[in-house]
């Protein structure tokens, strides 16, 4: 039992860590700010959730447990409301969304 | 293992560094500010004090983002040309930096049993702990007790810091306008922005909660007055952000604020005079109740309590004195 759920807990922590790996380049790679946004939201929601299960199926049935679960239900709340202000605040700055800054190299007729 | 972690965090840290130097736009300087006090706060719970970075966090990356933001909107976005004597500068960085390096030459290698730290009166406040005041974190019973005039010293630092700025910057009495509000002005802050507004309403009786929890809980684990009143001013300017000023001054009105950031220090110093009526020394809390234990208990919460309430009124009549001047 205590096999099965470290398979679980190490692929969670694995799938997590990708998950974050892959919104911390699309952050970088993506071509405005719109766009970065939504690969950094993956940070956000499915590398927390992935790390912070992983961790919680760890620490076992303890009050660590729960601490960790609150954090979680704080970032889930939190960083989407962040992004929303983000987005909001760069809309009421001027950016439109389809007319953001190219990347340099990436030409558009 | 800690010790990669360590490497990693320092890295960051200089990295964030030489971003704060390098950026010319003010705005994004203060965010990386707080970038860098939530790293050193990572920092020092590496290194075991959790009580440190407990303020840290809630101070450094928490509080201070938002007292910067808010003296970023009395002024530009954007930094002023270099004017200054460069080469100056960089000597005197290079002199100071050098100096530095020299210095920890001398130092004792990280957790070393035999360095002078641990040779002096620390070693003692450890070992005494649990006999003379008996509370599980030790850092509570040496900042409250051993230490009860230094923490003294350290309130009446933040009680003066608040009345200074309130000195430099509200020109004119804050008191007075705020405290009866005409009905539009109750539609300022962030009312019109649902999202952050439903969610921030949500979240603030928890960070409420959160750090009256770190307040009492402070003989326990990682907490006290400092961290507990950052906590709680927090919420309050979280209230004000969302719900606008003059909402905020409706639930904290300035004479109560005032009240609080006197009545913190007075409460302190009350408990001292008491041990002093009844026989015994400044701040010395073992006279408070008939067992001695019992009283150091009582002190520290009393003590631990007048911090956190100077605290809380220190950082809202800054912040609030920020935010009068925006409206000038």
């Amino acid at each position: 039992m205590t096999m099965a759920i470290d398979i679980l807990s190490w692929l969670m922590l694995t799938a997590g860590g990708v998950f974050v790996f892959i919104g911390g380049v699309g952050a970088l790679r993506m071509p405005n700010l719109y766009t970065r946004m939504h690969a950094a939201s993956l940070t956000d929601t499915m590398g927390a959730v992935l790390v912070l299960g992983g961790i919680m199926l760890q620490a076992g049935a303890t009050l660590a447990t729960i601490k960790l679960a609150a954090i979680l239900l704080f970032l889930l709340l939190t960083s989407p409301t962040a992004s929303n202000a983000l987005a909001s605040a760069a809309i009421l700055s001027g950016l439109q969304p389809d007319e953001g800054p190219i990347k340099r190299g990436a030409k558009v007729e | 293992m800690i010790i990669i972690f360590g490497i990693f965090l320092l890295t960051l840290l200089v990295i964030t560094a030489l971003a704060i130097v390098r950026s010319e736009s003010l705005f994004a300087a203060v965010i990386l500010t707080g970038i860098f006090s939530l790293l050193m706060a990572a920092n020092f719970f590496l290194l075991d004090a959790a009580d440190v970075a407990l303020t840290e966090a809630a101070i450094g990356a928490g509080i201070s983002t938002v007292l910067f933001l808010g003296a970023l909107a009395l002024t530009g976005e954007h930094e002023r040309g270099g004017s200054t004597n460069r080469l100056l500068a960089l000597g005197v960085v290079t002199v100071t930096t050098l100096i530095v390096i020299y210095a920890t030459f001398d130092k004792p290698r990280m957790g070393d049993p035999e360095a002078p730290v641990h040779q002096h009166v620390g070693a003692w406040y450890l070992e005494k702990t649990p006999e003379l005041i008996d509370i599980p974190n030790a850092v509570t019973a040496v900042l409250g007790s051993f230490r009860g005039y230094d923490t003294l010293g350290e309130v009446f630092v933040v009680l003066t810091a608040g009345i200074g700025v309130l000195f430099l910057l509200s020109a004119r009495n804050p008191g007075r306008p705020e405290e009866f509000p005409a009905a539009d002005e109750l539609d300022q802050g962030l009312r019109h922005y649902l999202v952050p507004r439903v969610v921030g309403r949500m979240l603030i009786p928890f960070i409420f909660l959160f750090g009256l929890y770190v307040q009492f809980h402070g003989d326990y684990g990682p907490g006290g007055g400092f961290q507990a009143g950052a906590i709680v001013a927090a919420s309050v300017i979280l209230y004000a952000l969302l719900e606008g000023e003059a909402r905020a001054f409706r639930a904290l009105p300035m004479r109560v604020l005032k009240w609080l950031v006197a009545g913190g220090a007075l409460l302190y110093g009350a408990v001292g005079v008491t041990s002093m009526l009844l026989g015994s020394n400044f701040l010395d809390y073992s006279v408070l109740a008939s067992d001695p234990i019992v009283g150091q208990h009582i002190g520290i919460i009393l003590i631990e309590l007048g911090v956190g309430i100077t605290v809380t009124g220190v950082l809202l009549c800054v912040f609030h004195a920020f935010a009068a001047r925006g409206k000038v």
